[in-house]
């Protein structure tokens, strides 16, 4: 603590400097929280997926369809103890800028299979009741100010309804709330049956479904079972377990993990870059008063502190504020408006964020702080 | 000497520096005794050798030949280390360009010794204050180096080098960049650190008015004593 002046001091010595290398570990920092959160929020969706639940959809894409017999082979196949299908729809709520996933389903056997959305029993009995009923997520249902009995218009954008109006006119019936922290409650469900008799094409086709099996152990064997049975159907279709699934469909907008990556190693590549320039410059500069402090009686192991105290110093001010402002900004909401099922920045990238802000000082002040410690007294006072 | 007990003591002092290919030869044997309590000013033409051998008495450099001994310890023998710690403790150094940290205020110069030692807060703040007040800069304190005059930054210095009450000072020209009037003061400082509170000072110096104030001068020429002269 003594030595914190000297420190502080050093780093004031050419202000703009240091507060344009801090400003620039700020946004390495802040796109660091953010990029942490979007991960999160793609590996949430993989994560919450169950590995007792298997998924058959057509091998080429989910938009290829399968038929709506293959639910009652399905469910006499053993280990198999319940089946239930999903469409996806894919419509417009007033704006295209409103996007969010809505499915037709099959109400009992869907939430049968889903146990993690939690429906109120008269809500869901009402949506039993109702053909035009369709019941949102929380989160979704709190973003538009949706309420139950509200009219929700979709706008169709793939299927279109019989009556040629162009618009599918929907009852909300029921909010679901989820049952653990991390569930999805930005669905929008609503009745196949309803769905089919209307939709001018493709009646009897379904696009994918959901099994649920005995044992998830035996997940992958069943998987197989499923695909030698439906091996010379006219439909080409695959079942893989509902995480692997998950994770196909982010693959199809690109391994995020891997982009994640590489966007931010170079990020932080540039910016160690930007931070070892700044403290060359600063030390090698000063190469005169360090000679003066290994005079006064100064260890090389004291010198080589000081630097890498304050390189350290210099990327805790950008670092911290960079991850705070993160921090911040992500609390005002998901930027996507939506697409992402949560959108926070966990306690365990903030540890792993300080953790790089520790690296960064570091690795930043070593180079200087070697040079300090080699050099000599004499030569550099004699220089000065 | 002056007849004191032997603080200092150089045998056969030798200094060789390379540069490229060739060999220069700064000092060569060098021997001379400096008593506890003198003041001795080191004279000579510019590359004589006067800062190679302060250099050589503070342990900011080694000799390559022969023997310095310090109150009986061979600094020529410390590993850097050791000798860093024993700078710390036994040496005042006073430059002629003050090395002062500009961005640290008098006191916070003068404390930077005293940061090595293993005293409390209070206890830096104390020492910082009789230092300032010795030199006559106790109103300069938060004063910055930039806000000083050449004098003032040069007493500073000065209050920095007996911050930790070393054994000795040693004045690399302490009066060369200052004019007539400030070297004076200066000079009128050393002599009153020397007389009342009886530090040895080496000081190596161009100037003849400063050398008449110490109590010996000697002359070096191409690496080697020349002449002493008693003051």
């Amino acid at each position: 603590m003594k030595f914190l002046p000297l420190i502080v001091a050093n780093l004031g010595r050419k202000k703009s400097r240091t507060l344009f290398t801090a400003l620039s570990i700020l946004v390495a920092f802040l796109l660091y929280g953010y990029l942490a959160a979007v991960g999160l929020a793609f590996q949430l969706g993989i994560s919450l997926t169950g590995n007792d639940r298997l998924v058959l959809r057509h091998k080429v894409s989910l938009v290829q369809l399968l038929p709506e017999s293959y639910q009652a082979r399905l469910e006499k196949m053993p280990g198999v103890v319940a089946v239930a299908h999903a469409t996806f729809f894919g419509g417009v709520y007033k704006d295209p800028q409103n996007f969010f996933s809505q499915l037709a389903v099959e109400p009992e056997r869907f939430l049968a299979l889903y146990p993690e959305y939690v429906l109120p029993p008269e809500q869901r009995a009402a949506w039993l009741r109702n053909r035009v009923g369709a019941v949102a997520g929380r989160e979704l249902a709190d973003k538009y100010g949706w309420k139950v009995g509200d009219r929700i218009p979709l706008q169709a954008s793939i299927w279109q309804p019989k009556d040629g109006t162009g618009t599918w006119e929907l009852e909300l019936v029921g909010i679901y709330d989820g049952a653990e922290a991390g569930t999805d409650t930005s669905q929008f469900l609503f009745r196949y049956d309803f769905f089919d008799e209307n939709r001018v094409e493709a009646n009897g086709l379904v696009g994918w479904y959901v099994l649920r099996v005995d044992d998830a152990e035996r997940a992958p064997a069943i998987a197989r079972q499923v695909d030698e049975a439906f091996a010379n159907s006219s439909y080409d279709d695959r079942a893989t377990t509902e995480k692997a699934f998950v994770q196909a469909v982010v693959r199809q907008v690109g391994d995020v993990g891997k982009i994640l990556t590489g966007i931010l190693g170079s990020v932080f590549f540039t910016i160690l870059l930007v931070a070892v320039n700044t403290m060359i410059q600063s030390v090698r500069e000063r190469a005169n008063e360090i000679a003066v402090l290994k005079t006064l009686g100064f260890l090389n192991g004291q010198v080589l502190a000081l630097v890498l105290a304050e390189s350290s110093f210099l990327a805790a001010a950008g670092g911290l504020a960079g991850l705070g402002l993160a921090w911040l900004l992500i609390g005002q909401g998901d930027p996507t408006g939506g697409a992402l099922p949560r959108f926070v920045l966990e306690g365990k990238a903030v540890l792993l964020g300080c953790l790089y802000i520790a690296l960064l000082g570091l690795c930043a002040g070593l180079l200087p702080a070697l040079w300090a410690i080699r050099l000599r007294i004499s030569e550099a006072l004699r220089r000065a | 000497m002056s007849g004191r007990d032997v603080l200092i003591r150089a045998r056969d002092v030798g200094k060789t520096f390379r540069r490229g290919g060739e060999e220069i030869e700064v000092l060569r044997g060098l021997s001379l005794e400096i008593g506890s309590g003198d003041f001795l000013a080191l004279m000579g033409p510019s590359g004589s050798g006067k800062s190679t051998f302060l250099n050589l008495l503070g342990g900011l450099d080694k000799p390559t030949a022969g023997a310095i001994e310090v109150g009986g310890h061979r600094i020529d023998r410390m590993a850097d280390r050791e000798l860093a710690r024993w700078r710390a403790r036994h040496v005042g150094f006073v430059f002629q360009f003050y090395n002062l940290l500009p961005v640290l205020t008098a006191e916070r110069n003068v404390e930077l010794p005293l940061l090595l030692t293993g005293l409390s807060g209070a206890g830096r703040k104390k020492q910082v204050a009789t230092a300032l007040s010795l030199v006559g800069l106790a109103d300069r304190a938060r004063h910055y180096p930039r806000q000083l005059s050449g004098g003032q930054e040069q007493r500073v210095g000065i209050a920095r080098a007996i911050a930790t009450d070393p054994t000795f000072l040693l004045c690399d020209e302490p009066t060369g960049d200052l004019d007539r009037k400030s070297a004076d003061e200066i000079l009128d400082l050393l002599h009153e650190l020397n007389t009342r509170q009886g530090k040895t000072i080496v000081m190596v110096t161009h100037d003849p008015q400063a050398a008449a104030r110490a109590n010996r001068v000697l002359h070096l020429d191409k690496g080697a004593l020349v002449a002493e002269a008693a003051a």
